[in-house]
């Protein structure tokens, strides 16, 4: 690497030159920061000023460059150059957009701009440009686990688009259990009647692609490796072994059926005609059109549907949440039986009548309109009567108990994920002694366990609506009904997604950048061996397992499975983990280069972290609306909450910071933090923080830790007042020097 | 379960609807309701009814003839339009309710008492007598609908305004003998005696 040579460029435009004195500033550049070279400019993001940059990165040899100008989240197109480290001070947003214009505020505000320059320098300055992930490698090939519905679909989109894949099913057959069902719920316009199941085709199209390989009866016994370069062993029935290698993996492994055996109040195993939707669906593909008869014998006259059975329910070994697809389902299997003769009775008793999608609705006017009968109610029990079985159920509408005679109960039991094993529950082998499970989906070699972790319920759903196909283990991408309860039109839809994320995550590994949410981010974290002392914090703490261990308990970072949000930084003690452009120095001697005034000037210092995901945008939006806060703030971005390292706080307060304010995304089961569990795990560390308060003799109030939305416009200034003013209740910090 | 109010019928077997269907005007509309509410929630009077609308369907469904037909619900019905307006399932609910309550006229069922229902077949014989509504002996049937003493003091109550009414000329006394009517009240009667000699053969074969 060539020597550091800083360009600081600060930009008059927007209302900054009218505002704060560029001179001084380029001063601060020059002389405090030991910029290289300093320049200003009217307009830094014109083709001019942009152009002036380039020419001195071509002819001067600048590579950091540090703009001070606008947010890092403004005008990123114009500043974008490559192969040089980049910093933003942020003295538009930051400075002159939150500050009064008025005489007495000028100094302050100055002093303000000031820092951020200065920071912006000293950033560059313990910044590398970012260098290519060296493991960086391309393997084109898809693996999607699960020949169902979801699975047989994801192929399928992935070898459009020119992906090979290898499908792995465990059974001897495509289908899963869509390949049980007479008919599916209708796709179409009018949604009037139910159509073919549409599995056939599916494995026709599968069978036809040259593209796609297809292992039947196999498990997966190990995968190891991170996108790009996943090995994985296929094993066989008979126990042959193939290691294929993969760039991305698909887990499509789906759900199996709610065992009825814990429903015997609703009759289940105490009458034979007393069956689950999966069953009748297999009776009438058995039937095959003929007339539908009870397990006795006698035709099905009367057919009584009981909604939600062992589901939404919080009684103990019942299903909490709702399946989604089985109101649907009971009407399509009512319909079976009306579409064959009308006169057969069919009463689906629900207590929601839930049938989302765009015809589900329509579908189930379409019931209506064929005489199925819908009552509001809930069924407490199902016995064998005289004539055929008794249900009896509490009508809500009309709120009696009425008992209604049945030829046939059909039980709407929720769907399970078959997610593998629970990996809070089931720890990872010791390194050396991994062995295969045959309960785990993927066997994974990771550090962290066998399979993908949960987020609820056994179901592997990532953030439902930021980033729905994310799993916490990067290219493997899980879709259908074991990332969340869905049905079969949600499935498909699900599993194209799910193809698409595959291959960018290929694409991505292949030239050595992050998926989301750094997406295209070059750096990856390094660790210096040396000074490791084998704590395993990193390796444990990692939201996304990337993080192996070797045979002598050394972390192994892989690269691509790395997410880089720094949360191994935060964790390390000996801070030996760190990123070319991001790392324990970049940010520390951000806030130790700050400038403290002496206790007599009476201007307290806020040192705010704040996560560049939800608190740095709310806080340039809020700048936006010109909503003010304190001059005495001095903001750092933070890749995430989990990326604080403990010594940026104890070197804060020892170096005179009259508060600390840390600003990360909602943790916990409605997360919103991008890394999952990095908010979470930070805020486990900075439990701590209060011995460090206690031990320098400060007090508590100075340090403060929220949960920020990228919606707290309004709040996330006010946080920033409010540490104001604690600091003016508990007075200075004793320790500027 | 208190087995007293446990209803042991052959219910929800959708034999009471289809006579509904068949039978009552909107009647093929009950099956598609999907008891959301609105329309009892919508109802200006639907807090006085015994069974609000949204509920009269479900008893069908769940075969209630004898509780549906003797029911003085529907005739509460003041044909407002707001739940029609407001159903999401676009079910003419007033045009079921007045379907009910005169299929459950026609079959004896209705409630004898019901004052709707008493006012209708007022209203009914005085405009088929002459092709007109006779205002003033509709007026006086009305004072006189719950008996003589009842009549006398509510005719009594209200004579200021009859002679006011007398003075400013609104009121004919003479309309009390006789009254005015159309050309033809015969030709009216026997288009009626017709209508309803059609409507029996519908209803029979139904
Ligand atoms: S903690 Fe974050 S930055 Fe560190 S290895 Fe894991 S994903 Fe990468
Ligand atoms: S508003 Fe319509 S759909 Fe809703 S309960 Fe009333 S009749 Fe039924
Ligand atoms: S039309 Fe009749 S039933 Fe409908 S809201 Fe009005 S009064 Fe009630």
């Amino acid at each position: 690497m060539a020597d550091v040579k800083i360009g600081a460029y600060i930009c008059k435009g927007c209302g900054i030159g009218e505002r704060l004195d560029a001179k001084q500033m380029m001063q601060v550049a020059s002389r405090d920061a030991k910029a290289h070279l300093v320049r200003e400019h009217e307009f830094l993001c014109n083709a001019e000023g942009v152009q002036m940059i380039k020419n001195d990165i071509a002819n001067e040899g600048v590579n950091r460059v540090a703009i001070c100008a606008c947010s890092r989240r403004s005008k990123t197109d114009a500043f974008n150059f490559e192969g040089v480290a980049i910093t933003r001070g942020n003295i538009r947003e930051g400075v002159i957009w939150v500050r009064p214009n008025t005489e007495e505020a000028r100094e302050t505000t100055q002093e303000m701009a000031e820092d951020y320059v200065r920071m912006a320098v000293i950033e560059a300055k313990f910044m590398t440009p970012p260098s290519k992930n060296t493991e960086a490698k391309y393997d084109r090939t898809i693996l999607v686990v699960g020949g169902g519905v979801s699975g047989m679909t994801s192929a399928i989109e992935a070898a459009k688009a020119g992906y090979p894949v290898h499908i792995v099913e465990k059974a001897s057959a495509l289908g899963g259990n869509a390949a049980n069902f007479l008919r599916r719920v209708p796709q179409k316009s009018p949604y009037a009647n139910p159509e073919d199941s549409g599995v056939a085709g599916l494995i026709k199209a599968i069978q036809a692609d040259s593209k796609i390989k297809v292992h039947l009866n196999s498990t997966i016994t190990r995968t190891s490796g991170a996108p790009g370069r996943f090995a994985v062993d296929i094993t066989t029935e008979s126990g042959a072994t193939a290691t294929e290698h993969f760039g991305a993996i698909v887990q499509a492994t789906g759900f199996h059926d709610y065992d009825a055996n814990k429903l015997p109040e609703l009759g289940y195993g105490k009458s034979p005609n007393v069956v689950t939707q999966l069953e009748l669906e297999k009776m009438a593909k058995a039937a095959n059109g003929a007339v539908l008869k009870t397990k006795d014998g006698k035709e099905i006259k009367s057919v009584v549907f009981v909604q939600c059975a062992g589901q939404r329910s919080s009684k103990e070994g019942h299903l909490p949440y709702c399946s989604g697809h089985c109101c649907s389902t009971s009407i399509k299997q009512a319909m079976y039986f009306k579409d064959q003769n009308p006169t057969i009775d069919t009463n689906v008793i629900y207590s929601d009548l839930r049938t989302p999608g765009t015809g589900g609705e329509e579908f189930y006017r379409s019931g209506q309109r064929k005489g199925v009968t819908f009552t509001k109610g809930v069924v407490s029990e199902v016995v064998n009567g005289s004539d055929g079985l008794d249900v009896k159920f509490k009508d809500l509408i009309l709120n009696q108990d009425v008992v209604e005679k049945a030829d046939l109960v059909v039980l709407a039991t929720g769907m399970i994920a078959n997610s593998g094993v629970n990996i809070d529950e089931v720890k990872q082998d010791e390194p050396g002694e991994w062995k295969s499970s045959p309960e785990s989906v993927l066997n994974l070699s990771y550090r962290q366990g066998k399979d993908i972790p949960l987020l609820k319920h056994g179901f592997n759903d990532s953030h439902f609506i930021c980033f729905p196909y994310e799993t916490r283990r990067t290219g493997i991408y899980t879709t259908g009904p074991v990332r969340r309860p869905m049905d079969l039109l949600q499935a498909q839809e699900d599993a194209t997604g799910a193809a698409l994320k595959a291959i960018q995550s290929i694409e991505s590994a292949a030239q050595g950048l992050a998926v989301h949410p750094r997406v295209g981010d070059l750096s990856f974290p390094s660790f210096r061996r040396e000074g490791c002392t084998q704590c395993k914090r990193c390796t444990v703490e990692c939201p996304f397992g990337a993080i192996d261990e070797d045979e002598q308990r050394f972390p192994v970072f892989n690269e691509s499975r790395c997410r880089r949000c720094g949360t191994c930084m935060g964790a390390c003690p000996v801070r030996v983990i760190s990123f070319e452009n991001y790392s324990v120095d970049t940010v520390g001697q951000q806030l130790k280069n700050i400038n403290i005034p002496e206790e007599f000037e009476e201007k307290p210092r806020i040192l705010v972290l704040a996560c560049e995901n939800d608190a740095y945008p709310a806080l340039d939006m809020a700048a936006m609306r010109k909503i003010e806060y304190s001059a005495w703030a001095r903001i750092i971005p933070v890749r995430c909450l989990g990326s604080v390292n403990l010594i940026w706080l104890t070197d804060a307060l020892n170096s005179g910071y009259d508060g600390v304010v840390m600003m990360g995304c909602q943790k916990g089961e409605n997360y919103q933090c991008h890394f999952v569990k990095g908010s979470e795990i930070a805020q486990v560390r900075m439990s701590k923080v209060d011995d460090t308060l206690k031990t320098l003799n400060l007090e508590v109030e100075r340090v403060a830790t929220y949960e920020v939305a990228i919606t707290d416009i309004e709040r996330a200034p006010r946080l920033i007042n409010d540490m104001a003013e604690a600091v003016k209740k508990v007075g200075l910090s004793p320790f500027k020097f | 379960m208190g087995d007293m109010n446990v209803v042991k019928v052959e219910a929800y077997r959708n034999s009471f609807l289809k006579e509904v269907e068949a039978n009552v005007e909107g009647g093929q509309w009950v099956k598609m309701c999907m008891q959301c509410g609105v329309c009892s929630g919508s109802c200006p009077l639907g807090s006085a009814w015994d069974h609000p609308p949204q509920e009269l369907f479900m008893m069908i469904r769940a075969g209630k003839r004898e509780e549906v037909l003797t029911s003085s619900s529907m005739w509460m019905c003041t044909s407002c339009y707001n739940c029609i307006v407001r159903c999401p399932r676009d079910l003419p609910i007033t045009h079921i309710m007045h379907g009910l309550a005169h299929y459950a006229e026609r079959l004896g069922l209705a409630p004898k008492n019901q004052p709707t229902r008493k006012f209708a077949k007022l209203f009914w014989n005085n405009l088929v007598k002459k092709g007109r509504v006779n205002e003033l002996k509709l007026g006086v049937a009305l004072y006189f609908m719950n008996g003589l003493v009842e009549g006398i003091k509510t005719a009594l109550k209200m004579a200021p305004l009859g002679l006011n009414m007398l003075k400013t000329k609104r009121m004919n006394p003479l309309e009390y003998v006789g009254g005015h009517g159309i050309k033809d009240a015969a030709g009216l009667q026997a288009i009626l005696k017709k209508a309803r000699a059609i409507e029996l053969a519908k209803a029979k074969k139904a």
